[in-house]
C-alpha cells in the first residue's frame, strides 16, 4: 500500500521509494533524534550503520559506517555535502568521499560502500538491513 | 576504394601512442593491431607503482572501449609469429594471417640476460611486464634475502620493488665500478651508494657473477673473485635487449648488437615496413625511454598523414625519484676539463651532489648530473638545450637554496624562448602552453593538460607548466581566483567581508545567501571559520555543529582508531601541582593515555566519544578549560621562566606568555597559530619558529612574525623592537586581525606572508604605520572576540541537546564503539595499528 505510508508524511521526503522486496526493517530512531544535515551511527547487531538525514534536500539516506580507507567507523561523524548534483558524504579521518546514492568512492579509488534503503512510517526512521548495493 | 591497412605489431607504450597520434590526425587507415601480452598498452614507466597498490587497470593507458572507438582492431594474446614481405602477409600465433600495406613494428625490448649458469633456476626473474611482477611478489612472500643484477635505473628501481615486498636483505650487485654508470658520475655514485646503504641495500660494485647456484631453485651467487653470496631469489636487470626477431627472420636489416636499423623517418631497408620504440635502432642507437619513442611515433604518424617530419635523435636526459631520492642527469653530462670548465657542489651531510659542466668561454650550460636535490633540473635543462646565457656567476644556478622555484641569475622561466621544449613525453613547447593559455582556452593546470597534453606522460615537466601558466595568466592582467569551491564563486577574503557585511551567522544562511546547491566539506569548515572568526559565537549552535570539522564538531582532536584525545589549556606552560594531580586522576580514571605536547601542556589521548563530557566535566571543577587544539585558532604561547627564575631574564615572560595566550584563546584565524615568550636572547622558548614570539631587551621586547615549525621550517621575522607590554599587545591584535581578514584557506602566517607582495616591509608599514588605515577597526574588531570568549567544553556540557551529540550510537546511547581496540605499551595504552583488510 504505497499510499499509506506517503500520508504519514506531512511532506514526502524526495528519494525514498517503496521497496517491497524488502523486509527487514530495523527501527533505527526517532525523526527528531536525527541531526539535520549530518550523520548518527546506528548500531544494528555487530554492524554499524550511518544514517544521513539531508535536510537541505529533504533526504534520508543510510550506508555502512565503515570507511573502506583504512577501515575507520567514522562515517557517521563525516561532513555531507554535494559535488555537482551527487549528495555525498567525507570521512572525517581523511577526506575521501562516496556518493550517498550509490556508494562509490568520489575521490580516488576505494571500494564503494554498502548503501541501504531508509523509509519513515510515523515519525520512526526504518533501515532496511539488506543493502541496495 | 578500399582504404590501406596498417599492422601494428606489439601494444606496449609507443605502439598505443602511434595509434593516439594517427587516429588525432585522421581517421582513414584500417588499423590491426596485435600484442603479445594479454592486456591492453599500459604505462610500464610507472610499473613499479603496481606494488604500491595501483592496479593493472589504473596503469592502463586507454579505457577498454577507446580501440573500438576509434576504429581500431586489437588482437590481444595473439603475438606475430611470421612474416611473409612477399605476399605483405603476416602470421599470428592463433594460426590467422592478415595482409598489410603498411607494416609497424613496436616490439619493444625484452630484459637482457647474460650468459651466466643458473639463469634458469626457480627464483630467477626480469622486470618488465605485470606479469614479471605477479611472479615476484608471490615468490618474495617466503624469500629473505634477494638479490638484483644491475645498478642501473631499472635495477634500482627492482631493489626498491624488493624492498617493498618486505624482503630484509636486498642486495644490489653492478659490474661497473659505480651505479647508473650512463647517467652519473663516480662522485655522484659515492653519494647515492651512501644514502642507498643508510636505507638498508647493500650494494656490491666491480662484482662479475659466475654462476647461480642451487639446487633447482636458487640459493646463491657466485662471483669472478671466489666470493659467495647468499641469495633466495635473483631479479636480473642488467640491460635491455630489442625485440627484432621476427624482424631478422624476414630478412630485414637488424645492428650487430640488436635494433631494427631505421631512418629519420623510422622506415626500414623495406619501404613498407618501419619500426618505433625500444626496438629502433637509429643512428647505431637504441633510445630506452619513453619520451623519444612517442618523438618517432609522431614522425611516423605526421608522415602517414603527408606531413613531413623527421627523427634527429633525442636528448637522454633524464630526472627521477629512486627510493626517495632525486637522481638526474642532462645534456652533455660526462664531459671532463679541459674540454670544458666543472663546478661541483658537494654536502656530504645531506647527501646532496650537483654538478655542471659550463664551456671554457663560460657562456653556455653544457650539462650535468643531480643527486639528492634536482629541483633546479627543469631550469638548468631549458637552460643548457637552449644555449641561454649564463651570468657571471654559473655556480648560483646550483647553490640556489633548494626549494627556491628561481635560482638566481637570469635564468627565469621568462627568459625561454617559445621554441623551448617543456614536457618532452608529448613534445610540447613554452610557446604551446602560453598560447593555449593567452587565447583563453584553459584557465587552470588540468585544463592546461587536456588541451595541450602537457604533463600527462612522466609528470615530471608540471611544476613548470604550472609557472608557465600562472605567468602567462600574470602577463595578462588576468586576476587569479581562488575560488573556494564549486559552491561558493569566492575567495575566502571576498567572502569574510560579504558574510560581514550581510550579517550571516550561520553556515546555511551563508549558503542560501551567497552559495549554491548543498555545500561540501571544503566550504563548510571554512564557512564556519570565518562565522567564528566575525562573531565568536559558539561554535555548535544548531546547524552549525553539523558544518564543523569532526575535531572542531566535537571538540577534541580524532585520533587512529576513532578515538578522541583532550587538552586543557594550560596557560604560558604554568601549572600547579593540585592541578598537575587532577590530570593524573582523571587520566587513570578514564584509562587515557597521556604525553607532554611540543607546546608546554599535556594531552590525554584514547577517549570514547561518549566520555568526553565527563571527562571535561571533571576538568572544568578543577578549574581547567578546553585548549582549543582541536581548532584553527590559537594553540599554546610557550614560555621560559624568565626574570623569576632564571638568572639571565630580563622581563617575566611566564606573566606575559599567560596573559597572551588568555587574551587571544578560542579566536579562530584560517589555520591555527602559536606563540612564545622568551625572557631574553638566549631564547629558551623557540620564540622565533612561532607565528608571532616575543624576546625580552633591556628596554622591552622584541616582536616577530612569521615564523613556522612543521613540514617546512621558518624563521619568524623581527617587526618591531624594544616596545613597551601595551604597544607590543597593540601590534600584535593588528597583525591578528590582518592576517584573519586576508590569508587563504588553511594558509599559516608563513606562507602567508611569503605570499605577499611586498614582504615584511609592507607588513611592517600596515602594522605598525597603518598604511591602510585599518588599525582602530581592526584594534576594536579584536576587543569584541576577546570579549565574547567562553570555554567551548563548559557551553557543551550544560547545553542537554549538544550533549546528546556526544554518544556513538543514537539508538543505544549508553554502548561505545565497540571496534575501537588498544593495546599495551611501556606501561600505557596505545591505539591499535591500521586495520588492513
Ligand atoms: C620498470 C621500468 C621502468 C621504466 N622507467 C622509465 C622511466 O622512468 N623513464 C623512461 O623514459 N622510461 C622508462 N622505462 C622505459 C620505457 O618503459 C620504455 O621506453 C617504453 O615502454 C618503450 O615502449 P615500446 O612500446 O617501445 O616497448 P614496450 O612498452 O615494451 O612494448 C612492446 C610490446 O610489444 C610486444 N611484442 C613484442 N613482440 C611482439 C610480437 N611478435 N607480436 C606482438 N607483440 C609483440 C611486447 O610484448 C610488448 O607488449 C622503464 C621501463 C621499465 C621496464
Ligand atoms: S630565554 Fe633567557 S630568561 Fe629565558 S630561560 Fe633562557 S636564559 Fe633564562
Ligand atoms: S608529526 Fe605527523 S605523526 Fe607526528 S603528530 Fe604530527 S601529524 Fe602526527
Ligand atoms: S579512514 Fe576514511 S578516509 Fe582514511
Amino acid at each position: 500500500m504505497e499510499n499509506s505510508l506517503i500520508n504519514n508524511l506531512s511532506k514526502p521526503y524526495k528519494n525514498l521509494k517503496i521497496m517491497n522486496e524488502q523486509s527487514n526493517w530495523l527501527a533505527a530512531c526517532r525523526v527528531e533524534d536525527a541531526i539535520e544535515n549530518g550523520g548518527v551511527c546506528v548500531k544494528h547487531g555487530e554492524d554499524q550503520i550511518a544514517l544521513f538525514y539531508f535536510t537541505r534536500r529533504n533526504e534520508w539516506y543510510a550506508t555502512q559506517n565503515e570507511c573502506p580507507h583504512k577501515k575507520q567507523m567514522a562515517l557517521s561523524r563525516g561532513m555531507i555535502g554535494s559535488a555537482t548534483d551527487e549528495p555525498k558524504v567525507a570521512c572525517p579521518f581523511h577526506k575521501k568521499t562516496f556518493s550517498l546514492s550509490t556508494g562509490e568512492c568520489l575521490s580516488g579509488d576505494e571500494c564503494a560502500i554498502k548503501t541501504y534503503p531508509v523509509k519513515i512510517e510515523n515519525g520512526t526512521v526504518y533501515i532496511g538491513t539488506t543493502p541496495k548495493s | 576504394m578500399k582504404e590501406p591497412q596498417i599492422i601494428v605489431i606489439g601494444n606496449g607504450m609507443v605502439g598505443y601512442k602511434f595509434c593516439e597520434k594517427l587516429r588525432s590526425k585522421t581517421s582513414s587507415f584500417n588499423v590491426i593491431v596485435f600484442g603479445e601480452e594479454p592486456r591492453r598498452a599500459y604505462d610500464r614507466v610507472h610499473l613499479s607503482e603496481y606494488f604500491n597498490g595501483k592496479t593493472a587497470e589504473d596503469l592502463s593507458l586507454s579505457t577498454e572501449n577507446w580501440y573500438q572507438e576509434q576504429n581500431i582492431t586489437l588482437f590481444l594474446n595473439n603475438p606475430v609469429t611470421e612474416i611473409d614481405r612477399e605476399q605483405q602477409k603476416v602470421y599470428t600465433a592463433n594460426g590467422l594471417d592478415y595482409s598489410y600495406d603498411i607494416l609497424v613494428f613496436a616490439t619493444g625490448s625484452g630484459a637482457f640476460v647474460p650468459n651466466i649458469p643458473g639463469t634458469e633456476k626457480e627464483g630467477v626473474f626480469v622486470y618488465r611486464t605485470i606479469e614479471d611482477l605477479d611472479l615476484i611478489s608471490s615468490y618474495a612472500k617466503k624469500a629473505r634475502t634477494a638479490s638484483v643484477i644491475g645498478g642501473g635505473l631499472l635495477g634500482l628501481e627492482a631493489a626498491k620493488a624488493l624492498i617493498d615486498l618486505g624482503i630484509e636483505k636486498t642486495s644490489i650487485i653492478e659490474f661497473a665500478p659505480r651505479l647508473m654508470p650512463r647517467q652519473i658520475d663516480a662522485a655522484g655514485s659515492d653519494m647515492l651508494k651512501s644514502k642507498l646503504t643508510d636505507l638498508g641495500l647493500q650494494i656490491h660494485l666491480n662484482k662479475n657473477t659466475t654462476s647461480i647456484e642451487g639446487d633447482g631453485c636458487i640459493t646463491a651467487l657466485k662471483f669472478s673473485d671466489d666470493t659467495v653470496l647468499d641469495a633466495d631469489m635473483l631479479v636480473i636487470s642488467a640491460g635491455i635487449k630489442p625485440r627484432d626477431e621476427l624482424a631478422k627472420a624476414c630478412g630485414i636489416e637488424v645492428g650487430p648488437r640488436g635494433g631494427i636499423v631505421v631512418d629519420q623517418k623510422m622506415q626500414t631497408n623495406d619501404p613498407a615496413v618501419f619500426a618505433i620504440g625500444e626496438c629502433a635502432l637509429y643512428d647505431g642507437m637504441i633510445y630506452g625511454l619513453i619520451a623519444p619513442g612517442y618523438e618517432m611515433a609522431e614522425v611516423l604518424a605526421a608522415n602517414l598523414c603527408e606531413g613531413d617530419k623527421a627523427f634527429t635523435g633525442f636528448d637522454m636526459s633524464t630526472k627521477l625519484k629512486l627510493i626517495g631520492i632525486d637522481v638526474a642527469s642532462f645534456g652533455d653530462n660526462f664531459i671532463t676539463e679541459p674540454d670544458c670548465r666543472t663546478i661541483i657542489f658537494e654536502n656530504k651531510h645531506k647527501g646532496v651532489y650537483k654538478r655542471i659542466n659550463v664551456s671554457n668561454d663560460g657562456q653556455y650550460l653544457l650539462g650535468g648530473i643531480l643527486i639528492g636535490d634536482a629541483t633546479a633540473y627543469n631550469l638548468l635543462l631549458q637552460t643548457s638545450n637552449n644555449r641561454i646565457v649564463l651570468s657571471e656567476n654559473p655556480e648560483e644556478l646550483i647553490l640556489a637554496a633548494s626549494g627556491g622555484s628561481e635560482p638566481a641569475s637570469g635564468t627565469g622561466i621568462t627568459s625561454l624562448p617559445d621554441s623551448a621544449l617543456i614536457c618532452s613525453c608529448e613534445g610540447v613547447s613554452k610557446g604551446d602552453i602560453c598560447s593555449a593559455v593567452a587565447n583563453g582556452s584553459c584557465e587552470n593546470i588540468d585544463e592546461v593538460k587536456k588541451c595541450t597534453k602537457a604533463g600527462t606522460g612522466c609528470g615530471g615537466c608540471l611544476p613548470m607548466v604550472k609557472d608557465l601558466m600562472t605567468y602567462t595568466l600574470k602577463s595578462q592582467g588576468k586576476y587569479i581566483k581562488n575560488v573556494i569551491c564549486e559552491h561558493f564563486n569566492y575567495s575566502r577574503q571576498e567572502l569574510y567581508d560579504l558574510i560581514h557585511i550581510h550579517e550571516l551567522k550561520s553556515y546555511d544562511a551563508v549558503l542560501d545567501a551567497l552559495g549554491k546547491n548543498d555545500g561540501c566539506e571544503v566550504c563548510k569548515p571554512l564557512v564556519s571559520s570565518l562565522l567564528a572568526s566575525l562573531w565568536n559565537e559558539m561554535i555548535l549552535k544548531k546547524g552549525n555543529d553539523v558544518a564543523q570539522d569532526s575535531n572542531d564538531r566535537f571538540l577534541a582532536n580524532i585520533q587512529k582508531g576513532g578515538s578522541y584525545s583532550v587538552v586543557p589549556r594550560v596557560p604560558g606552560g604554568e601549572i600547579t601541582p593540585d592541578k598537575l594531580i587532577v590530570i593524573g586522576e582523571v587520566a587513570k580514571k578514564y584509562n587515557l593515555y597521556t604525553k607532554i605536547t611540543g607546546g608546554q601542556r599535556i594531552d590525554m589521548f584514547g577517549a570514547h566519544l561518549n566520555d568526553l563530557p565527563i571527562i571535561w566535566e571533571e576538568l572544568i571543577a578543577a578549574g581547567f578549560e578546553s585548549g582549543h587544539a582541536y581548532g584553527k585558532g590559537l594553540r599554546t604561547v610557550k614560555s621560559c621562566v624568565g626574570s623569576t627564575w632564571c638568572r639571565f631574564g630580563l622581563h617575566d615572560s611566564v606573566s606575559f606568555a599567560i596573559r597572551i595566550e588568555e587574551r587571544y584563546r578560542g579566536i579562530r584565524a584560517p589555520h591555527k597559530f602559536k606563540s612564545a615568550v622568551s625572557g631574553c636572547i638566549r631564547e629558551c622558548a623557540e620564540a622565533q619558529s612561532k607565528d608571532f614570539g616575543i624576546i625580552a631587551t633591556e628596554k622591552g621586547w622584541n616582536l616577530y612574525v612569521c615564523g613556522n615549525g612543521g613540514s617546512k621550517p621558518q624563521h619568524a621575522l623581527l617587526l618591531a623592537t624594544d616596545l613597551d607590554t601595551e604597544t607590543c599587545i597593540k601590534y600584535i591584535d593588528r597583525f591578528l586581525m590582518f592576517y584573519i581578514r586576508t590569508a587563504d584557506p588553511l594558509t599559516r602566517t608563513a606562507t602567508w606572508l611569503n605570499k605577499m607582495e611586498g614582504g615584511i616591509d609592507y607588513l611592517r608599514n600596515v602594522i605598525i604605520n597603518d598604511s591602510l588605515g585599518m588599525a582602530t577597526q581592526w584594534e576594536n574588531e579584536i576587543e569584541k572576540l576577546i570579549a565574547s570568549y567562553k570555554c567551548e567544553w563548559k557551553e557543551a556540557v550544560e547545553n542537554p541537546a549538544i550533549r546528546k551529540r556526544f554518544s556513538h550510537f543514537v539508538n543505544a546511547p549508553e554502548d561505545k564503539d565497540p571496534t575501537i581496540e588498544f593495546v599495551e605499551m611501556r606501561g600505557q595504552k596505545r591505539t591499535a595499528e591500521w586495520k588492513t583488510v
